[in-house]
């Protein structure tokens, strides 16, 4: 039996495909454990959808072709939230607010700011303490 | 010993050894601090964070016909008009107008007189909007136009008060957050902020003020500048460590520079939540190394420093002066301080990652034989304490 994984995806929904219970058919057809982080889906408008889906490479990749066929596309590396790396002054101010540490100075010596994106779960407190305006919202 | 003139003759033959105020304590300890006072000609010292007393005297040069500017606005934000017909004062904390500041609070503060300068720095073109009551020499009552930094005559940045020698970490112990220029501070001591570059900070690293005085040339944001006076606030006069190490705020510096020579990753707008706009700037400040003990003096570490950890949720706001403890500033960067006997996460405003580039980028520049030492004209006081404002009955 393959090997359990977990993968973080952003999807993102033109206009019109919002209506369709996308999220039941990954759980009930393609047995997909899923974790919302953040939707942004409001019929007549564009949608996004932060998540996280495990289950087998196959059955995740079962899932996603499934997705696809609706017309969503489907990011594996971009996500809802990013940091600027030329506005990110590397402070630390946001540090303590951010309650997964994907925010961190991993190197005492040069106390570099570090966005691990694959830690972040999206609550936006960054976006909203940065004094520099370095973190943003896909949505 | 060494004089000015020495290290100035080194610098220029491209034969100056520099380090940084981060690289000095391991090689004085390597070389022992007789030899290494010897060899070392100058120590680099960095600050980047914000100062909010900061801000730049503009001179735009005259339209056809003339105006006498009475009021005016750059990006919508106000800029004092009090002084010559087309000179001006854009201050950091400016608001821009129509900015509904705390109505709806914490108001976000999206935009300043601190994000006007950097936009002027990187060159950006803005709207200059003024009105005049109009005389006979400027006639003209209203002017709109849009100018970038290229086309001032001159943009000089004057900032009253920067690089405050030490500061206060703050915590709130109130049942509510609280939004304030030292950030958003959650209840009951659940985080603290700090705001010092420690052990690479330019007056930490030169505690009474031996060679940074009246004069001294700094890195201001990429331009050389230099120091023009006591920044305002200056309390030389304040509790010191057996080693000298000022146990709070204490010295500053009034600096002047070029904007027209600045880099604009040093020049950054700041918003704070609920409180408001600001301007972060880099400064680097050389210290030459004339003797043994202003050479002992640039390895303090961050152990060695202590800061005041003040109550911003009744202490700073009624100017009690109480003090709940000091931590060191290796503590604070640890993450984590122990206050009343609780820990409490810690998180910086200043960036000690963009010191040490500019104190790098100082150090560079000092080896290369392009950034000379200057003697100070007039030191800064070393007594001096700040007075409060007291509120008075009007005496007849």
């Amino acid at each position: 039996m393959s090997d359990i994984v977990t993968k973080k995806l952003m999807f993102y929904f033109p206009k019109c495909e919002c209506e369709k219970p996308i999220i039941y058919h990954l759980v009930k057809d393609y047995n997909l454990i899923v974790n919302v982080y953040r939707a942004k889906v409001t019929p007549e408008e564009e949608g996004y959808l932060v998540l996280d889906v495990t289950g087998t490479e196959e059955e995740i990749q079962a899932g996603i072709e499934f997705v696809k066929t609706f017309n969503v596309s489907v990011n594996y590396t971009g996500k809802g939230v990013t940091l600027d790396e030329e506005r990110c002054t590397h402070c630390g101010y946001c540090i303590p607010y951010c309650p997964t540490s994907a925010l961190s100075i991993e190197n005492s010596a040069t106390r570099q700011v570090i966005f691990n994106e694959f830690e972040c779960i999206e609550c936006l407190a960054c976006i909203r303490i940065c004094p520099f305006d370095a973190c943003a919202s896909a949505f | 010993m060494k004089t000015y003139e020495e290290i100035n003759d080194r610098i220029e033959s491209g034969k100056a050894v520099v380090l940084t105020a981060d690289e000095i304590m391991d090689y004085v300890d390597k070389k022992g601090l007789r030899a290494a006072a010897k060899e070392v000609d100058v120590v680099t010292t960095a600050t980047f964070g914000p100062m909010c007393s900061s801000g730049c005297f503009l001179n735009f040069g005259h339209s056809s016909p003339r105006i006498r500017m009475s009021e005016a606005w750059i990006a919508d934000v106000l800029v004092y008009t009090g002084i010559a017909a087309v000179d001006v004062y854009l201050g950091a904390t400016q608001l821009r107008h129509g900015d509904p500041a705390n109505m709806y609070h914490p108001g976000e503060f999206r935009y300043g007189g601190g994000h006007v300068i950097e936009d002027l720095v990187a060159g950006k073109t803005l709207q200059l909007f003024a009105l005049s009551y109009g005389t006979d020499c400027y006639p003209s009552r209203e002017i709109r136009t849009y100018f970038t930094i290229h086309d001032l005559n001159q943009a000089i940045m004057v900032n009253p008060r920067n690089c405050y020698q030490n500061y206060s970490v703050a915590v709130n112990n109130s049942e509510k957050t609280i939004y304030t220029y030292m950030g958003k501070l959650e209840p009951r001591q659940k985080n603290a902020n700090y705001c010092s570059a420690g052990q690479l900070s330019p007056l930490l690293n030169d505690p009474y003020y031996e060679t940074i005085g009246i004069g001294t040339r700094v890195w201001l944001a990429g331009a050389q500048g230099h120091v023009y006076a006591e920044g305002t606030q200056h309390a030389g006069g304040v509790g010191r460590t057996p080693d000298g190490v000022p146990m709070g705020g204490a010295g500053t510096l009034a600096l002047t520079g070029d904007m027209k020579q600045m880099r604009k990753e040093f020049v950054r707008g700041v918003s704070f939540s609920g409180y408001g706009v600001s301007l972060a700037l880099g400064i680097g400040v050389p210290i030459p190394i004339l003797n043994e003990e202003i050479l002992r003096r640039t390895c303090v570490r961050d152990r060695d420093i202590l800061a005041p950890v003040v109550d911003y949720g009744s202490d700073y706001p009624q100017n009690t002066g109480k003090i709940i403890c000091h931590v060191n500033y290796e503590q604070l960067r640890s993450g984590q301080i122990q206050v009343n006997g609780k820990a409490v996460e810690v998180g910086s405003l200043s960036s000690y990652y963009k010191a040490l580039e500019i104190a790098n980028l100082l150090a560079d520049e000092i080896r290369r034989g392009v950034f000379l030492l200057s003697a100070p004209l007039a030191p800064l006081p070393k007594d001096t304490k700040m007075k409060p404002l007291a509120k008075r009955e009007f005496a007849r």
